[in-house]
């Protein structure tokens, strides 16, 4: 194995996407579907004059997961911020009823999303949306076949807006520090709403709203790794034996956890007013203390959960 | 049209439809040949918050629940998904998709579900209400998007005139109706002599889709060319390396 890849696989957030897929799957099993050479372009950048790119973005194929069958995705979030598009989008959908066609005991054991995404691509904005509906209600279907879906999130561009929406339609979410998942960007919501309502400049601020331990305190994620390639691999594979069953259990299940959370943190605007409510330990300083130091944590009380 | 308007047309014989909190509208309506739909809905231009959402996905559980299959309408006339710092913090995303899977479970269970769209829907709302249900009509007043122009211009820093003419020639970004209707995410355009009561009794009598119908009725309408195509390359690829 060259040091290039070694050096890579240290690190989820500086590697391209496929490197992630290459990392986490076992050695040389990855096969790609619709590769770059076959130059699957968008046809709509040019008008905006952007170059494209000959996957569009986003990489799809399937491969062995500790010996196990597995179709997988992973966008590429240093192209156009890993944004939905009409090509980029229906890779995933074809991916995604691929799985759900083939399921049984020669299909795939899981489907795992590597999301690293600010959501809709506005040039293609009209396509893109579309696909990300089309996406979540190909995953419903992947779900219902008996196949769980895993979000890995831990690039740098996250996973915003429909990709948000898209990871917590997903069985189980992985995700390390550096990811945040939200829907609106601090941006965004800035620019809408002004400085005062979010200060997209404030990252400890950004981080402590959308970020991943956020997230993870209080159900958001389901798993807080490290951030190497090897761990994502690791809890990747112990969660695709435990996903929870898309029924009308499960769905009632989210509802109650959702309206308790509401009904808990609704009046909170800050993740420390949520630690403080909750007796958690340290509650000024989760932001700021090692991976190690955080998984010692003991969770929001329900955020250890089926239901999603 | 006003929401009475599309109460009105939608269900003539009456209906027992009320306003909730958050914009949230909720309540039962009778549709020719079917006894009984669920009606739920945001409107007044909500903008849509973890509040409506729960409380939307809470209605649309227990209509499966109910296990009669009878049909969901969802009257939608919202805004973007609600930009606060407060509503992100708590987990937006998560809210957004319950509210999609329950319709997604509903559909799945036997329920039709269709979008009724009077006024506007924009971004992750769009997705999360117009966008989650089997069918989506447009009503007169209809305004989808997912983002508008000037948002657009700032973001791609194109100006606002060569946006406009653009959108012009394709209907791939610009906001509206008929953009979203050629791509494929508007199932059907309502306009002209109502009630629009019969047209609902019609469509909630089509057999659903097997499959997600919307990429092959993009290239049918010329909107949408290449969604289908590369869906099917890149499953007969996955058979080819089965």
């Amino acid at each position: 194995m060259s040091n290039r890849l070694q050096t890579y696989e240290a690190s989820w957030y500086e590697a391209s996407a496929r490197d992630r897929v290459a990392g986490l799957l076992d050695a040389d099993s990855f096969v790609e579907f619709l590769g770059p050479e076959q130059r699957a372009m968008s046809p709509h950048l040019a008008q905006f004059d952007l170059t494209g790119a000959f996957d569009d973005g986003i990489v799809v194929g399937r491969g062995r997961l500790d010996s196990q069958e597995v179709f997988v995705a992973a966008q590429e979030g240093r192209f156009l911020g890993g944004a939905f598009g009409e090509v980029h989008g229906a890779k995933l959908v074809g991916l995604l009823r691929a799985a759900r066609d083939s399921a049984g005991p020669a299909g795939p054991r899981a489907v795992l999303l590597l999301l690293d995404t600010g959501g809709v691509r506005l040039q293609e904005a009209n396509a893109g949306e579309l696909a990300i509906s089309e996406i979540i209600h190909a995953i419903v279907e992947v779900r219902s076949a008996g196949i769980p879906v895993l979000a890995l999130v831990g690039g740098r561009a996250g996973a915003f807006g429909g990709g948000g929406i898209i990871t917590a339609c997903c069985s189980r979410i992985v995700a390390s520090e550096h990811a945040r998942v939200s829907v609106s960007g601090p941006e965004v919501i800035e620019t809408n709403k002004g400085v005062e309502e979010f200060d997209s400049k404030d990252r400890a601020l950004v981080w402590r709203v959308c970020g991943a331990r956020t997230r993870y305190l209080t159900g958001g994620v389901d798993r807080y790794v490290k951030g190497s390639i090897p761990d994502f691999r690791k809890t990747a594979i112990a969660l695709i034996a435990h996903a929870p069953p898309f029924e009308l259990a499960t769905l009632k299940a989210e509802q109650r956890r959702l309206s308790e959370r509401l009904q808990r943190f609704g009046d909170c605007r800050d993740a420390p007013e949520i630690w403080r409510k909750a007796g958690l330990p340290e509650s000024e300083h989760i932001a700021e203390i090692t991976d190690d130091a955080f998984l010692a944590i003991q969770r929001i009380k329900g955020a250890d959960h089926d239901a999603r | 049209m006003t929401l009475d308007d599309v109460l009105t047309s939608l269900f003539p014989s009456g209906h027992q439809v009320e306003r909730g909190p958050s914009g949230t509208l909720h309540g039962t309506a009778k549709v020719g040949g079917h006894s009984k739909v669920t009606v739920v809905g945001i409107v007044g231009g909500t903008p849509l918050g973890v509040d409506a959402a729960i409380l939307l996905a809470g209605h649309v559980l227990a209509a499966v629940e109910a296990g009669d299959r009878a049909p969901i309408v969802f009257v939608v006339d919202t805004s973007s998904q609600n930009m606060a710092r407060r509503d992100e913090l708590l987990g937006l995303n998560e809210y957004l998709a319950h509210l999609y899977k329950s319709l997604a479970l509903a559909a799945a269970q036997g329920h039709p579900t269709v979008s009724v769209l009077f006024g506007h829907a924009a971004a992750g709302a769009f997705i999360a209400t117009a966008l989650a249900s089997q069918s989506l009509v447009a009503l007169p007043g209809a305004a989808p998007s997912v983002m508008d122009l000037p948002s657009i211009s700032r973001v791609t820093k194109l100006p606002l005139e060569q946006l406009e003419r653009l959108a012009k020639s394709t209907p791939i970004f610009a906001p509206g109706v008929k953009p979203l209707f050629a791509i494929g995410a508007v199932t059907q355009t309502w306009e002209g002599d109502q009630p629009f009561a019969a047209r609902l009794k019609d469509l909630l009598r089509q057999a659903p889709a097997a499959s997600d119908p919307r990429d092959r009725i993009g290239l049918e309408r010329k909107g949408r060319l290449l969604a289908q195509k590369i869906a099917e390359r890149v499953a007969a690829e996955a058979v080819a390396h089965a």
